[in-house]
């Protein structure tokens, strides 16, 4: 694995999202792959302290189907989102333990009706190579302002 | 002009029992009122006594517009503060909490306070002799509150000086708060942790009828838990032999019948009070954890860690502003920003001696049903934020509260209904009006 494929990665996982190709995206995940958004500043345990998710595939899995569900009202009309990626910076090529860590500063922006709600922070990716490919061991995304009021975060930063 | 400051009767006829008049959530004046009035005649939440440990911490909260200040003085006293400068009204603390040390400064002009409030020092003193200025009110320092009680380790406070005493207004609706603190093998609670905080375009009595309508979970919610049962039964399907996960256990009751909430049943208490849950709740079949029944029995006996772990309310309402849900051991604290405008505050205790996998089943209840990232809470949300827009509509001007209604319905009276009844929102508005209007200036235009 090259830093090019890892910095790759990051940015054709946002773009699955930008296109709301949700499914191709949950299959980026690694069978126990993780997405985390903390609640606290450098926080270190996702179980014992409060975060805004910490979602397993299949809870991921519900928030996907549900964005296509029937009677999901709050997506009447559905949102849409766009990443703002800096360029990825490698921090691990995973020389002790196979997993590759990148983080990336973003800016994300995500709609609701005619309401545009925008986030900023680092995208941390913990990535592992399975059959020949790479898939997400953990998603955290830390918000600067992760303990401020938000309304609906309904998309996937 | 006013239509209803100093009109008792106006606000009172806005409250038909089966019905409410829209202007209740989307008057401005009737909101001004309500922090001028409903909310200082109340005893209203601002924290827990555990965020103020030692000596100096203080934390931050509003009853009604009001800035307050608790904090804990040097004499192991906790003491309620009108947040606000003697001088300038300038707020002392902008943190939402913290330790001051010895005083607080204010950061316009040194003028500075001890933590009981009173006045400790201001810069140029002698520039006040002889002008009066002991006499005056700015020389006593932070005004203390001084209706205080705390309860369980919960802070309540009543502004005003006269009104009902704290066991007249809460009476027996206080046995939710002592279930879920007795839910520790050593009776405490204890915040460790910031709230989950979310922010709503609606006003804050929609989210407080949420918390005993009991026939929006299977309708709103077939979107987030009717899917994650969907996707629960499938993965089931593959997989016979797993246990259903944490996730589920607390996903999945949501989406129970009808019947199931009319049989768990409504009780009400007098002046707002009230819980969904009496017979049993969406809380009642979660995963035992282990070793922790034996602590409840070792602190206890037998007999009563039963009675305790086996009442489990689903959301007990405090009127005005707060819910309790004893069994995940979780406090929602609604605070009213503007007429359409609410913060909301979902905090979760831990319970002292008790084990880990409780507070992680209550953290991650907090984050699935309560933050702004829940799919639950985007199905709450986009209907209080529906509602506030089609309350806009002159073609009803009543929002019906008709569900189980008697005619001779008592406005103060403890009963226990049908699970589905429309009760306890009608017996937060009997206690609304009431508050409303209790020693309401009828002399518009005075200053106070």
């Amino acid at each position: 694995m090259k830093r090019e494929d890892l910095v790759d990665f990051v940015y054709d996982e946002a773009h699955t999202l930008d296109q709301m190709e949700w499914e191709t995206w949950l299959a980026l995940f690694a069978e126990d792959g993780r997405y985390w958004m903390p609640l606290e500043w450098q926080q270190e345990d996702p179980i014992l302290q409060p975060s805004l998710m910490y979602e397993d595939r299949l809870l991921l899995t519900v928030r996907v189907e549900r964005l296509a569900g029937e009677r999901t009202f709050s997506q009447k009309p559905k949102s849409r989102c766009h990443h703002l990626l800096e360029r990825p910076r490698v921090i691990s090529m995973g020389e002790d333990d196979g997993v590759y860590k990148v983080r990336t500063s973003f800016l994300y922006t995500e709609t609701r009706g005619d309401l545009l709600d925008r986030y900023s922070g680092w995208i941390g990716h913990e990535l592992v190579e399975i059959d020949g490919a790479l898939k997400i061991r953990l998603k955290r995304i830390d918000l600067i302002n992760f303990d401020a009021p938000f309304s609906n975060i309904q998309l996937f930063i | 002009m006013d239509r209803y400051r100093g009109n008792p009767q106006a606000i009172a006829d806005l409250i038909k029992g089966y019905a409410v008049h829209r202007d209740v959530y989307v008057d401005p004046e009737i909101f001004e009122l309500e922090m001028e009035q409903l909310f200082p005649n109340s005893w209203v939440y601002i924290g827990h006594e555990s965020q103020l440990k030692n000596t100096g911490d203080f934390i931050t909260s509003k009853i009604g517009n009001q800035p307050i200040l608790a904090s804990r003085h040097r004499d192991g006293q906790i003491y309620v503060l009108h947040n606000r400068c003697p001088h300038k009204g300038v707020k002392i603390s902008s943190e939402p909490c913290g330790n001051t040390g010895k005083f607080f400064r204010c950061p316009y002009h040194a003028w500075s306070f001890k933590t009981d409030g009173s006045l400790l020092a201001i810069p140029l003193k002698k520039g006040y002799e002889g002008t009066g200025f002991d006499a005056d009110q700015a020389s006593k320092g932070l005004p203390r509150i001084r209706n205080v009680r705390i309860y369980r380790g919960l802070i309540f406070v009543r502004l005003a000086d006269e009104g009902l005493s704290f066991e007249d207004y809460f009476g027996d609706s206080l046995s939710t708060i002592d279930n879920m603190a007795d839910r520790s093998p050593q009776g405490e609670l204890e915040i460790i942790s910031q709230p989950i905080r979310y922010m709503h375009s609606c006003n804050w009595k929609m989210l407080v009828d949420n918390q005993t309508d009991t026939c929006h979970p299977m309708v709103a919610h077939e979107s987030s838990a009717g899917t994650a049962v969907n996707v629960w039964e499938r993965a089931k399907a593959a997989n016979p032999d797993m246990d259903p996960p944490m996730a589920v256990q607390l996903y999945a009751p949501f989406m129970s019948p009808y019947e199931f909430y009319e049989g768990a049943g409504i009780r009400v208490w007098p002046n707002g009070h009230g819980h969904s849950g009496v017979s049993g709740s969406i809380h009642q079949d979660y995963e035992d954890v282990d070793g922790y029944l034996q602590m409840m029995v070792e602190a206890y006996g037998e007999k009563r860690a039963h009675e305790i772990l086996g009442d489990v309310r689903h959301n007990t309402i405090y009127f005005p502003n707060i819910m309790v849900k004893g069994p995940v051991a979780i406090l929602r604290h609604f605070i009213p920003l503007g007429v359409n405008k609410t913060l909301v505050e979902s905090w979760v205790f831990k319970l002292k001696g008790a084990p880990d996998k409780l507070y992680e089943r209550g953290l991650m209840y907090n984050r699935f049903i309560n933050a702004p990232t829940s799919i639950v809470g985007h199905d709450d949300l986009e209907m209080y934020e529906r509602a506030q827009e089609g309350l806009q509509s002159d073609g009803n001007k009543w929002v019906n509260l008709h569900r189980l209604w008697d005619e001779n319905e008592p406005e103060e009276a403890t009963d226990i209904v049908n699970g589905t009844s429309e009760r306890q929102m009608r017996n937060q508005f009997y206690a609304w009006k009431k508050f409303m209007i209790q020693n309401m200036d009828t002399k518009a235009g005075t200053a106070g």
